[in-house]
């Protein structure tokens, strides 16, 4: 029987898995370092905050793995050779493989700082660092100050996390405004506000030149590379992006990059080794993404992707139109297709911007120029329906048609204040249309002919 | 892994640390409480109708105070920060302690009213006693312990609403929810009854007097609407009576498929009912205590179809053993009505069986088929068994296990009783009749489901986490598929702390409700085409 081992229990390896088994009897064996059952790594949060445990962070119930016959090996791999087909594991016997997938995800960035490797300086992004924030930071007495590093999706949420501590939380952004590399100003500058109402010292256009320690070696200060001010504090928090998980490979003959270096079929130079998730970088991006794609999403659809090569029916990953979500503080964010900020826009993309008088929502359109289509959409605060705009995404509908229907595609929760009304007549006063706002149709929104 | 260490001090640091405000408010509630304990103890108080606006004062104050201390300083949006660190939410000491306190209180409440000072002769005394101004001001009758409980009910059903609309202010759906609840308890559950009371013996009754009807309590949640008793009452009532027995077997046999077809159960399981109510308001905190687990879902499966089964039993015996023989002075007999309730019994089970069978679970037919031949068979058992005797049993036997176990033991004490320790929904989610009828139909002919959008869920799991009935709603969401559970009582709960907007409850056509993918939106056109084709 053909043996699939999976280095990383991540949401990659264990799509993949799971698809694997649906699919084949092959043997299956995931090994993980991190922990025993895959959890949800994005949920890591919430623990901090305590809004779930641990244990509820795991998709399955223990029992999945066994019924399903998916063998689970907890321990670190230290070696690949890829001639034998076989790894070195820290804390298990060495093991064989038919197929090897590589898996194992990101660790976060450290660009040189000085003073980056003291006690109290981290990231967030596996189980470990989160047992060790609860060392580093278990209230507002032993950290009674956190610098956040980075303006990212990870730095926020590491800030929200540390003020349900009431920890005073300042945080160092780079950028002139809150990932404004990633959206459009109005979108970024909603975000700065929000940030500041929550009581965060948000300093932007400011990044960090080194670490201080004290006398046991533990963090006492950060300085700012900008204004030389020095900041006391007891936890650095280094979120500055993520970086391929591929030390062990090193020796192995996998070609690397930044990351394992793929085709689109998912293979690596050397046959029957696989990369998949955020550890996978493509030759050449496919689109708009970029070679690396560290996304909760594209991690399962190269899963998926991948576990129909592994069973006979060769491949290639072929992603579907961009989305994504998150959350900032209390706002959520969806988007589908393309809309980029002002210095990655392209020359033929137009923005259509609604922002609401008072509350924390807005809208933003991104089309063609010339010919309207629509090229994507951010929405703060309102929620989309993905099936909907996935569908005018591929129908390449124009920006008024996407107005007019704009009904169908909201998803927020039913009795919601709907502002489609609001929007339009912004859209029709700013582009002198006559846009009219047809109902919500049933029909439409469920494909019923 | 959690590290956090767990601490029953009221103190403790944030998110769990109470502030100066808040400790006073519970000092304040507790005041209120305090002084209902010691009417408990028949601490004479002087001016009946002054202490207990004391006492409920303090306690609504208390909890509103403490409320407003919580979230009015915070920005709109999801308030569940430690929610897993304090005692009281996370089955520490303090809800142990709560827990065994209500438990007691329902004991006593069911078994032994004379301890709250019940006196069936004369004046009553303790905390009943207590209660009898207010009782008299209403109903003009003295208090009894189900007055002295309604009242507190619903006090705790307000000013918990008013905790739970200023916790999640920033949701329409659960503030619109949440002052249905608080108005039916108010007006149907406790003032119209009350109310109702005092038209006894009026002559626009005819002189009848009606039994106390909370007209939203529908038959088998209500399993004593149709006793014989209750019967009498309403048909000494004149017009008003028949209209309100006619209304109680409409409320079951028609208004409520209507409504669930067209909305779900949660019409009434999180609009209307007063448990629910009970649950979304005073329980809220409790939500995230139930027991997510496939196996608890079994037991779930089969014990609350058993308590359909044993409900239908004894109402069926009940009505039977005060029906006549004789058609020519009632055209309602014993034969004709169990011949009714075999031929509405198989109606229903053909209909699913014949049409709805790919949708139901294999165990579930199981179930049906095994609940179904033993009705069928006790029914037959009649027809072959001697005179007063209905089925096996006395139908008093029945009818007071029923009140005992399911009514007063699994209701109250465990129902409620157990908040703190196996969640607010316990009752609903296990016990319920009502629940299951109207989740037998939610799973089968109803427009609401839990729409899942597309690929977004990040299988996080605070759905699954503050799920009330235990329903592991990421399970589905993951896997793209829109969730349809018998036992969803829609509170939308699931669908605000989803932190991607995955979840939405709507109603829409029946055609592709349950809809489960294999590959999730986002990927290869092609692949979802192969993959998911059916």
């Amino acid at each position: 029987m053909e043996h699939i081992v999976i280095i990383g229990n991540g949401i990659a390896g264990v799509t993949a898995a799971r698809h694997i088994r649906k699919l084949s009897d092959k043997k299956i064996t995931v090994i993980s370092a991190e922990s025993k059952y895959f959890f949800s790594r994005t949920a890591l949060m919430y623990v901090y905050m305590g809004h779930m445990k641990f244990e509820h962070t795991q998709p399955y119930e223990n029992h999945f793995w066994k019924k399903n016959r998916i063998e689970l090996v907890q321990g670190y791999v230290t070696k690949v050779n890829t001639e034998e087909k076989s790894l070195q594991i820290d804390g298990a016997p060495d093991l064989n493989y038919d197929k090897l997938i590589i898996a194992t995800g990101s660790k976060p960035n450290k660009f040189g700082w000085p003073g980056q490797d003291l006690d109290g300086v981290q990231g967030l992004y596996s189980k470990q660092d989160l047992e060790l924030l609860e060392e580093n930071a278990p209230n507002n007495k032993v950290c009674k100050r956190a610098v956040i590093v980075g303006g990212g999706l990870i730095g926020i949420e590491l800030t929200e996390m540390l003020r349900t501590r009431d920890i005073p939380v300042t945080f160092l952004v780079r950028e002139s405004s809150f990932w404004n590399g990633v959206l459009p100003q109005g979108e970024s500058e909603m975000i700065n506000e929000h940030i500041r109402e929550h009581h965060i010292d948000l300093r932007l256009g400011a990044s960090l030149k080194e670490i201080k320690p004290d006398e046991n070696g533990k963090v006492k200060s950060i300085v700012v590379e900008e204004t030389g001010e020095e900041i006391e504090c007891n936890l650095v928090g280094l979120t500055a992006g993520v970086t391929p998980n591929i030390d062990f490979l090193k020796d192995s003959g996998i070609e690397l990059g930044r990351g394992v270096k793929v085709n689109r079929f998912l293979e690596t130079n050397i046959e029957d080794v696989y990369a998949i998730g955020d550890c996978a970088e493509q030759h050449k991006a496919i689109g708009n993404r970029r070679p690396i794609e560290a996304v909760w999403y594209t991690g399962r659809m190269m899963g998926e992707t991948l576990a129909q090569t592994i069973c006979g029916n060769r491949m290639e990953y072929k992603p579907g139109h961009w989305f994504n979500s998150a959350k900032f503080l209390d706002i959520e964010y969806q988007t589908y297709g393309w809309v980029f900020s002002e210095q990655r826009k392209k020359e033929n993309e137009a923005h259509f911007h609604w922002r609401h008088p008072n509350q924390k929502i807005c809208i933003t359109i991104a089309f063609d120029k010339d010919s309207e289509t629509v090229l994507g959409i951010n929405t703060f605060g309102i929620r989309l329906r993905h099936e909907i705009f996935d569908g005018w995404l591929s129908e390449k509908r124009t920006v008024d048609f996407v107005m007019e229907h704009l009904r169908d595609a909201n998803f927020d929760p039913e009795f919601y204040k709907n502002f489609e009304s609001d929007i339009v007549a912004k859209y029709n006063s700013d582009f002198g249309k006559s846009i009219i706002l047809k109902k919500k149709n049933l029909k439409r929104i469920f494909k019923i002919a | 892994m959690n590290t956090y260490n767990k601490s029953m001090a009221l103190t403790g640091e944030p998110p769990k640390s109470l502030s100066i405000g808040q400790k006073l408010a519970v000092l304040l509630g507790l005041s209120g409480l305090g002084i209902l304990l010691l009417a408990v103890l028949n601490v004479g108080f002087p001016n009946k109708t002054l202490w207990l606006t004391l006492s409920l004062s303090a306690i609504s104050i208390g909890i509103i105070w403490f409320s407003w201390n919580a979230y009015s300083n915070k920005l709109p949006g999801i308030k569940n920060d430690g929610v897993w660190f304090k005692s009281i939410s996370s089955r520490g000491l303090w809800g142990w302690v709560a827990g065994l306190a209500l438990t007691g209180f329902y004991i006593v409440l069911y078994f032994y009213p004379e301890y709250l000072g019940l006196v069936s002769e004369g004046d009553n005394k303790g905390v009943i006693g207590l209660f009898d101004p207010l009782s008299k001001f209403l109903n003009g009758g003295p208090a009894s312990q189900w007055f002295v409980y309604g009242t507190l009910y619903t006090v705790a059903i307000l000013v918990f609403g008013i905790k739970f609309l200023w916790k999640y202010r920033h949701n329409r759906y659960e503030k619109l929810r949440t002052l249905s609840v608080m108005f039916f308890q108010t007006g149907f559950a406790f003032i119209i009854p009350e109310l109702m009371a005092r038209l006894n013996g009026h002559k626009i009754l005819n002189g009848g007097s009606l039994p106390y009807y909370d007209l939203k309590n529908i038959w088998p949640l209500n399993y004593y609407n149709f006793e014989g008793y209750r019967i009498k009452m309403f048909l000494s009532s004149g017009d008003i009576g028949f209209a309100l027995l006619i209304f109680g077997i409409l409320s079951i046999f028609v208004i409520t498929p209507i409504l669930t077809y067209k909305y779900g159960k949660r019409w009434y399981c999180s609009w209307v009912c007063g448990c629910g109510g009970l649950a979304e308001t005073a329980g809220d905190s409790f939500r995230q205590l139930s027991d997510k687990s496939t196996f608890a879902w079994k037991v779930e499966r089969w014990v609350v179809h058993s308590v359909v089964v044993f409900v239908t039993l004894m109402t069926t015996a009940v009505i039977y053993s005060y029906l006549g023989t004789d058609t020519s002075k009632y055209w309602l007999t014993k034969s004709s009505f169990l011949i009714g309730v075999a031929v509405l019994l198989t109606l229903v089970f053909g209909w699913a069986m014949i049409f709805k069978r790919d949708q139901l679970q294999k165990d579930a037919r199981y179930g049906a088929i095994g609940y179904f031949v033993i009705i069928i068979a006790l029914i037959g058992f009649h027809f072959f068994s001697g005179e007063g005797e209905v089925f096996l049993f006395k139908s008093g036997t029945l009818r007071k296990s029923y009140s005992f176990l399911i009514g007063s033991i699994f209701s109250g004490v465990i129902g409620t009783g157990f908040y703190p320790i196996f969640g607010s929904r316990v009752w609903c989610r296990f016990g319920c009749p009502m629940a299951a009828i109207l989740g037998f139909q939610q799973k089968l002919f109803s427009r609401f489901r839990i729409t899942t959008n597309g690929g977004q869920c990040i299988s996080c799991g605070n759905c699954s986490t503050y799920c009330e009935m235990g329903i592991d709603v990421r399970a589905y969401a993951q896997k793209g598929e829109n969730i349809v559970r018998a036992s969803c009582v829609g509170c939308g709960i699931c669908s605000a702390v989803c932190p991607r907007g995955v979840l939405k409850l709507e109603n829409g056509p029946l055609e592709g409700r349950i809809d489960s993918n294999q590959v999730l939106l986002g990927n290869d056109v092609d692949l979802m085409t192969l993959v998911n084709k059916k």
